[in-house]
């Protein structure tokens, strides 16, 4: 399982990458892991949307499983990740790179009280595992 | 009276368990509410029950002993006899779900063919395996279309020649669903139901509009203007058919329409007071993910041979639980695969003749009923095999008089439809003879025909 | 034909069968002058096959030839009360004067299908301890949705708008909770605990004045019987809200309790489990609902009724009627009167003694099996239960075999496979229901092959990976099917 060290988590498996006052989201390698083979995924909004934490900004899909994804922070979609209803097997291969879903111009300090960091976000899986 | 234990296989039973007698296998139930008096009958032998049902059967008037110009969404037509003996196979009817693909292909390639089917008569590009009956189709679809919007758009705008019982299950499946409603053009007679109506009335607010074709009285419409419209505003149409009509009629899909669904209980099945039916649910391919319903898709297996599993499972309650796209579980199986089996058996020709059959004999009827005094017909354009009659008398007294000839008159218009007052619906089929159409017109004029069935 | 001897299974279609011109039906010639056809209405073409009636009468029995059935043989589907399918249903379903009957006929032409229509609620009624029944919901799920709106009515009538949340065990079928949403409700779950019950001091928060309702399955899908369940009950009234009882699992309670004793107040029935209507490889099912006589007014209707008492002359006059504060229709005309009519017979054949028997032999035929099962196969929840059990299709020393792998597995011995992953709530459950039809000999051959298969899972596990290997087809590539998504021929 990969976990990157620079990223925050959320309970459901999102993660975040902060670049200045962008926020890229996508879903985690755990996640995709416990999904198994990816058939479907989809964005739900679009570009020039505002959202607020919580949100449900799309799903992905195996053939044994479904999952909602939602953002972790409030702000405006800057970009869409088409790549990923295209070719979902990506977030399969590439969970952290190529398959992230959406970005966010954050407004505001984004609230971290319900995000975890790596070593928080390892525990968190390996207790899922028993 | 089906459980094959003996005394003694019992006995070992038991004691493997390691309890006594079964009764105490039931501990956990309240002492005082175990075991109950029901206050039923003693069971019966398969002789009694024989009997009893016999009598019970004989109890109803057959339409096999009567003529009948009844439909109003339920139609009498010739089942060919290779269905029931085909559908009669226990490897059939005795079949679970299709889950274990490896052991059920049969049931997967017969809906898989289903589906095809239906997506030609249609002229749509998939199909569902089915739901339970028309109306439920179109409530579906109206769920298909709040999902479709994400919830933003709350509008159903609905024909009013929908069959009363549609919009009926329509409302119950809508009310509580998160504001979304229903809404009909008003009418005041049979001229005002028309798709202009409905292009008059769709805007922005509107998520999906729903029509029938033929509609609940018979008439039929063009709807591709009705398509355009409906798709200017951004919102999707929804036609609601009867598959036999499509053995000749111009296809919904080249009218442009979204959503197709219909009852498919003229397909083969036999009319069984009411049910079971066969939910008709087809679409465009870019709203398949958005069907309701089980799915089959075409695969291979890991010995390289063609086959078929049920697919997109993902959207269905099993998984999605509160979030799935409805809480339908089962299809209609075995209905479903009698379609596949009576479309197959007709075949191009057949269907088309089936159809034609109907029409000409509406026709016929209709002509015919309309040199009668007094009685009108209120279909002004086309219509299909099914049509508005106004009478002289209260419906209700005519029904009566034709019943003493052996003849079910058709559907009271007047119980659902004020504007309708004194109307009877009249169904013609290939089940009905032209002596039988001339023995209608002959009650209906007053005189009487010269044998009773 | 071929003119090499084939060894695949794989069925041409229908449409790779069909050759113009050919016909499999023909009509009478028509008896009155054509009409003119609207022009500009009529379709250019008509897509479909061609065959003889010869051809399709192959085709579909080559096709049945690949499934399996409870006509072939054992199908111990957990939740899916897959019993014998008795064949004089089938024969007395289809007298002419049932089949042949149209839903808008005259009350006066279709007496005998309202007395079987009135006769069966009252059986239902008794069976269940509740005081209405309305036969037209199509499914269980069907059923669900007929019942919880039932209840969404009633708490409208009263004004209770603020109860909006329906509590549903986390053991529960997944139409309970889509059940629920689709009727406007809020899903909160509900833990199970150590014993398989539900949890009671997890239950005791959420009773308060937002609940509408609780939806419960007894025994609950792990085949245990609640031991709390009239104080469940009890809590959940006190509240506020009414309960539910999701009918599947009744095969374990024919004649043993009834759950308007118990304390829930609308149920359904799903007349292809319990009694014993075949499932016609995914449908048509059907599902009443019974309830209290305090939900009668409110449930979906029509229902049959007694529109005319009877005279010294004359029988009871019997028709239908909406119920007053109905919620409304859920399909059209009155249900699926086919599946009612087979499962009238199956009641009146049972009568009283014949339904406790029923599941009373579902219960011992399900403990034998548990029995012998648990010394191999763990199971979570140790104690007697009712008509189904849940074991966890993973062996102590087969670390990579999967609950799938026994499942598939088992059809090289000629079985259906358990119901797998299913409970949600034990790791790669194998749910077993053998019902009362199944004799001795079957479940020992049942328990044999599920011990040979535990060995072989130790010894050889990539067998059990690459099973079934004896069945006309192997495994199929679902991803494949999920993504190319090819839906019709």
């Amino acid at each position: 399982m990969k976990i990157e060290s620079d990223l925050l988590y959320s309970k459901n498996d999102e993660w975040v990458r902060i670049e200045g006052d962008t926020a890229t989201i996508g879903i985690t390698d755990y996640a995709q892991s416990q999904l198994s083979d990816i058939v479907f995924a989809e964005v739900s909004i679009e570009k020039g949307e505002s959202v607020e934490a919580g949100d449900c900004i799309g799903t992905v899909e195996s053939v044994k499983a479904a999952s909602d994804i939602y953002t972790p922070v409030s702000g405006t979609v800057t970009a869409v990740n088409e790549a990923v209803a295209d070719e979902p097997e990506i977030i399969n291969k590439d969970a952290f790179g190529a398959a992230w879903f959406i970005k966010v111009e954050i407004d505001g300090p984004i609230d971290n009280s319900e995000l975890m960091d790596a070593g928080d976000y390892r525990k968190y899986c390996e207790e899922r595992e028993h | 009276m089906f459980i094959p234990h003996t005394e003694s296989e019992r006995e070992e039973m038991l004691k493997s368990i390691g309890v006594e007698k079964i009764e105490d296998l039931f501990a956990a139930i309240p002492e005082q509410h175990r075991f109950p008096k029901l206050g039923m009958l003693h069971g019966m032998t398969e002789m009694e029950v024989s009997a009893q049902l016999k009598e019970m059967a004989e109890a109803n008037l057959s339409l096999s002993n009567a003529v009948s110009f009844l439909g109003a969404g339920a139609y009498y037509h010739y089942i060919p006899a290779a269905i029931d003996n085909l559908i009669s196979r226990g490897e059939f009817y005795t079949a679970y779900t299709p889950y274990q693909p490896e052991i059920s292909q049969g049931t997967l390639q017969g809906i898989f063919e289903y589906q095809s089917l239906i997506a030609r008569l249609t002229g749509m590009d998939a199909a569902n395996a089915s739901h339970y009956d028309g109306a439920t189709a179109c409530a579906e679809a109206g769920i298909l279309a709040y999902h479709q919007f994400r919830g933003k758009r709350k509008e159903i705008l609905v024909s009013s020649g929908l069959h009363p019982h549609y919009q009926s299950v329509m409302r119950t499946y809508l009310s509580d669903f998160d504001g979304m409603y229903m809404i009909s053009p008003t009418f005041n007679s049979l001229a005002d139901v028309t798709p202009q109506k409905l292009i008059d009335a769709v805007d922005e607010n509107t998520a999906m509009v729903i029509v029938q074709y033929p509609d609940f009285f018979g008439q039929i419409f063009d709807f591709t203007e009705l398509a355009e419209a409906v798709h200017a505003k951004g919102a999707l149409l929804c036609v609601c058919v009867n598959p036999i009509a499509l053995g000749l009629l111009k296809t919904p899909g080249a009218m442009g329409a979204d959503v197709v669904v219909g009852e498919g209980q003229p397909l083969g099945i036999p009319l069984s007071y009411g049910g079971p039916y066969l939910g008709i649910f087809a679409a465009r391919k870019e709203l398949i993910r958005k069907v309701s319903g089980r799915i089959v898709g075409q695969t291979v297996d890991n010995r390289g041979q063609k086959s078929y599993v049920l697919t997109l499972t993902a959207r269905e309650q099993h998984i999605r639980r509160e979030k799935a796209t409805s809480n339908i579980c089962s299809n209609q199986g075995l209905n479903a695969l009698t379609a596949a089996i009576y479309l197959s058996l007709l075949g191009k020709e057949g269907l088309r003749e089936v159809a034609s059959l109907c029409y000409n004999k509406a026709h016929y009827a209709a002509r015919k009923i309309s040199e009668l005094k007094d009685y009108e017909i209120l279909n002004s354009g086309p219509f299909f095999h099914e049509f508005v009659v106004k009478c002289p008398k209260p419906v209700e007294e005519l029904q009566e008089h034709l019943l003493e000839h052996g003849i079910l008159g058709g559907y009271d218009l007047s119980g659902s439809y004020p504007v309708f007052e004194n109307c009877l619906l009249i169904a013609v089929t290939e089940m009905n003879s032209k002596q039988d159409i001339d023995d209608l017109c002959l009650v209906l004029k007053g005189g009487h025909h010269h044998h009773v069935h | 034909m071929c003119t090499k001897p084939t060894t695949g299974n794989e069925q041409k279609t229908i449409f790779e069968l069909s050759s113009a011109g050919r016909r499999g039906m023909r009509y009478p010639k028509c008896d009155v002058p054509e009409a003119e056809l609207p022009s500009g209405l009529l379709r250019d073409e008509l897509p479909m096959p061609e065959l003889s009636e010869a051809d399709v009468v192959r085709h579909f029995t080559n096709l049945s030839e690949l499934n399996y059935s409870l006509d072939n043989g054992f199908y111990p589907l957990g939740s899916c009360t897959m019993k014998y399918n008795p064949k004089i249903d089938e024969k007395l379903s289809r007298l002419d004067g049932f089949v042949n009957v149209h839903p808008l006929q005259p009350i006066e032409t279709v007496q005998g299908s309202l007395l079987v229509m009135y006769e069966l609620q009252d059986m239902l009624q008794r069976i269940s301890g509740m005081d209405a029944c309305t036969l037209t919901p199509a499914a269980g799920a069907h059923g669900e949705f007929s019942g919880v709106k039932t209840i969404v009515a009633w708490h409208q009538a009263q004004g209770h708008d603020k109860r909006k949340v329906m509590l549903i065990p986390d053991s529960a079928h997944g139409t309970n909770p889509a059940t629920s949403a689709m009727s406007g409700l809020v899903v909160k779950p509900v833990p199970t605990d150590a014993r398989g019950n539900i949890d009671l001091e997890k239950l005791a928060p959420l009773c308060n004045d937002e609940l509408a309702g609780i939806m419960i399955t007894n025994p609950n899908t792990l085949g245990l019987f609640d031991e709390h369940i009239v104080e469940v009950n009890e809590m959940v009234h006190k509240a506020g809200g009414l309960v539910y009882g999701d009918g599947a699992n009744m095969n374990a309670l024919l004649g043993i309790a009834r759950p308007g004793d118990l304390g829930f107040d609308v149920m359904h029935f799903n007349l292809h489990k319990t009694f014993a209507t075949p499932h016609g490889g995914g449908g048509p099912g059907s599902g009443p609902i019974c309830a209290k006589a305090f939900l009668a007014d409110y449930i979906p209707g029509p229902v049959a009724c007694v529109l005319e008492e009877e005279t010294e002359e004359m029988p009871p006059l019997y028709g239908l009627k909406m119920p007053e504060e109905s919620m409304g229709q859920v399909r059209s005309f009155w249900g699926h009167f086919g599946v009612m009519l087979k499962a009238y017979v199956y009641i009146l054949m049972e009568g009283e003694e014949g339904l406790r028997r029923v599941s009373e032999y579902a219960t011992l035929n399900a403990n034998y099996l548990m029995a012998a099962l648990k010394k191999v196969y763990p199971l979570p929840f140790d104690r007697p239960c009712m008509h189904e059990f849940v074991l966890e299709g993973k062996l102590p020393n087969a670390p990579e075999v999967r609950a799938l792998d026994i499942a598939k597995r088992l059809m090289d011995y000629k079985f259906h496979p358990p119901t797998n992953y299913f409970p949600l709530i034990v790791h790669e459950a194998l749910m077993i229901e053998p019902t009362e039809t199944e004799s001795k000999q079957v479940l020992d051959e049942f328990i044999e092959a599920m011990l040979v298969i535990a060995k072989e899972a130790e010894e050889n596990p990539q067998l059990l990976h690459d099973a079934p290997l004896t069945t006309p087809f192997g495994r199929m590539d679902e991803v494949k099917a999920a993504k190319d998504l090819i839906l019709t021929a």
